[in-house]
């Protein structure tokens, strides 16, 4: 009987490495072999200018709405960088650079934005998952094949990304509470960008944090730098060791900040002053790791500007490429593709039924 | 040949495909030593053990979405949700996920999981556990929706179900759980899905229905037969989508005349879209205008207003009569 104090959950530990200023924390400083490091910079630039190349192109029409990366290159390719090629990365929809590091074209990605089906199918090596759109419902897929890797006795790992909204939705939770009660080998990522849409981290959780979630499962937990990209890949390095050598899963967040719009659709000057944005300008994760891998000696002056054409030369061949595809895809029978693995009579019915009106189409407009 | 309960032959099917494919597990609330709280898993927990027999933390979402992950893996999961009425917890992981990730993939991956839950009235239950909502997961392109009528079918059909490429949508009419046996054989047995069957030839009227319904069909048949002396044609759907629309028109020209009964609510059901499906394809042939016996447009009332709300005997020889006086 009594009131008798419960022992409280371990403490989360916060990480930060390579702080905005600059400065290095050399004890905690991962060792990155030079090639990884260079690696990891490109990543990071490829994706901001495929981000401003794709945001030029959504302006002038010349592909769809699509949500901006802008500010977490680090959070992404500081965690994605650890997945071997036999492992799986269950995104959400704003981990373009991630999904590009994993793999997947930049062609594929216009062509996702600009309305094509093609555009969400991955290179066949690739394990990993399809972009998914409805907040927080990929998590659980990504429990499911955490679970069968273990049943399958595999050492693959898995990695969930998603964003502080998804953290709200019961999917989330009831991802972490499975994940930890059948210990699946899963990372979760939490990328912090401190809005969902127009609502703000305080209105999505009166939780101090959102690593803090993980303790009600008994879940290891690390809140990091989200723009360090040195933090997100020691956090992953823990995480993912851990998922590999069968120690369940964890919880990492990564504090970031969401620089543009939602998606091209939508205007922050609504919800958000310019204000509260510019001290993140100040912590953009690129021009960090940039000064820290020129002061290491490991990317001088010219070889990062090498690297700053070499970029942007893939990213306009990307762009002719998927704008010559585009051409020659659009027939509209191919949307019956793949709903069965076979089509069922009606289906059939009503594709021969289109092909008719087309075919009528055609003939009256000569 | 045994004679077997559904839950008998539905648990005969789980057992043998376990036997058959290490890629068979299943996954479910209370279906590892309780069995299931209709049974339908008693006993495999002890043959196969909590790594193929997965008691799960009571979250519907995560049952599906968790299925989903695992099929995609390569694993042929069968997630048992309790009660079809708790299933809408997971209608976003079936609508949006398990029916569309080979469309969105372009075919590179698969959703081969199967969905069983129990549905509809007739057990006495308490809210939420006699609904009849098949119409939801029929009118999801990507999803298959299988209904079986008697122990055999459903054994053989959820065999079937099991080795399907797509994710099936199995549901059980848990009034015929145990309301009578039949012979099933232990040998394999499938049968295809999307085929209707006629379970009582005649010239007609046509009757269409499926799962709890098919009894009280034929019993109706019977009474036509007696009262009559009218050969109904019953036909046993069996699976709801895809639509055996051909098999159905096959009847309706012969016979001119249809009743379709179900006992999910009456607008936009199955019988509205079976009922279209006749008019595009037997229209020249119809004597009468086509019948629905449903249940009501209501919440299905707690189970002493139950028998008044599900479609009965009377009703379904008068909505036949109809067919024939026109």
């Amino acid at each position: 009987m009594g009131r008798t104090p419960l022992v409280p959950p371990e403490p989360i530990p916060h990480l930060s490495i390579l702080d905005e200023h600059g400065r290095v924390d050399r004890q905690l400083e991962p060792a990155i072999t030079d090639e990884v490091q260079r690696k990891m910079f490109r990543a990071m630039l490829l994706g901001r200018r495929f981000d401003e190349k794709m945001l030029e192109l959504q302006r002038t029409g010349r592909i769809g709405t699509f949500p901006p990366i802008k500010g977490q290159e680090a959070a992404q390719i500081g965690s994605v960088i650890h997945l071997e090629e036999r492992d799986w990365f269950v995104p959400s929809f704003r981990e373009t650079a991630a999904e590009i590091l994993r793999g997947r074209s930049m062609e594929s990605v216009l062509l996702y934005y600009n309305g094509y089906n093609e555009g969400a199918l991955l290179d066949a090596t690739q394990r990993d998952l399809p972009m998914s759109i409805p907040v927080a419902s990929q998590i659980l897929h990504a429990v499911g094949l955490g679970w069968a890797a273990s049943y399958r006795g595999s050492d693959e790992v898995v990695m969930a990304i998603f964003g502080d909204g998804a953290t709200s939705e019961g999917d989330f939770h009831e991802a972490l509470n499975c994940a930890a009660v059948f210990q699946t080998p899963v990372v979760f990522v939490c990328q912090n960008n401190h809005w969902a849409i127009s609502i703000p981290l305080a209105r999505q959780t009166r939780s101090r944090t959102i690593a803090e979630k993980a303790l009600a499962y008994n879940m290891p937990a690390l809140r990091v730098d989200g723009n360090d990209i040195l933090a997100v890949y020691a956090a992953t390095a823990e995480a993912v060791a851990r998922a590999r050598q069968g120690g369940g899963p964890t919880l990492i967040e990564c504090v970031t900040y969401r620089i543009m719009m939602h998606t091209t659709a939508d205007d922050p000057k609504k919800y958000r002053r310019d204000e509260e944005v510019e001290p993140w300008r100040q912590r953009d994760p690129l021009i960090r790791y940039g000064r820290y891998l020129a002061e290491k000696g490991v990317l001088g002056e010219e070889a990062a500007r090498q690297v700053e054409e070499e970029v942007r030369e893939e990213i306009r061949q990307a762009v002719e490429k998927a704008e010559n595809t585009m051409r020659s895809l659009g027939d509209p029978l191919d949307m019956f593709d793949h709903v069965y693995a076979e089509l069922p009579p009606r289906l059939r019915q009503q594709k021969e039924q289109l092909s008719r009106n087309l075919a009528a189409k055609e003939a009256r407009h000569g | 040949m045994a004679k077997m309960t559904m839950v008998e032959a539905i648990n005969l099917a789980l057992r043998q495909e376990m036997a058959r494919d290490e890629r068979v597990v299943l996954l479910g609330q209370d279906i590892g030593p309780d069995g299931g709280v209709f049974r339908v898993t008693d006993g495999l927990f002890a043959t196969y053990g909590e790594r193929r027999v997965v008691d799960t933390p009571l979250a519907e979402s995560a049952i599906v979405g968790m299925a989903i992950g695992m099929a995609i893996h390569g694993l042929r999961p069968v997630a048992e949700i309790q009660f079809s009425g708790f299933l809408y917890q997971a209608f976003h992981q079936l609508e949006n996920h398990a029916a569309r990730l080979r469309w969105r993939s372009r075919g590179r991956l698969s959703v081969p999981m199967v969905l069983r839950a129990p549905y509809g009235g007739g057990v006495r239950a308490l809210e939420h556990h006699s609904e009849s909502r098949e119409a939801y997961w029929a009118h999801t392109p990507g999803l298959k929706v299988v209904i079986p009528s008697g122990p055999r079918n459903a054994r053989a059909l959820l065999v079937s179900a099991l080795r399907d490429p797509d994710p099936v949508v199995f549901y059980e009419p848990k009034a015929l759980y145990r309301a009578f046996r039949e012979e099933v054989p232990e040998e394999e047995e499938t049968l295809p899905l999307g085929q209707a069957r006629v379970a009582r030839p005649g010239s007609g009227p046509t009757m269409i229905a499926y799962g709890a319904m098919l009894l009280p069909t034929l019993e109706a048949a019977e009474v036509l037969a007696r009262e009559d002396g009218v050969a109904a044609e019953v036909i046993d759907l069996r699976t709801i989508a895809p639509l055996d629309s051909e098999t159905l028109a096959a009847s309706v020209r012969k016979s001119g005349r249809a009743v379709i009964v179900h006992e999910a609510p009456l607008s936009f059901g199955p019988g509205a879209e079976i009922a279209a499906s006749l008019m595009e394809e037997a229209f020249h042939y119809l004597e009468a205008p086509i019948e629905r016996v449903a249940g009501f447009d209501l919440v299905i009332p707690y189970f002493s207003r139950e028998k008044s709300y599900l479609p009965g005997v009377d009703r379904i020889v008068a909505a036949a009569r109809r067919t024939l006086q026109f």
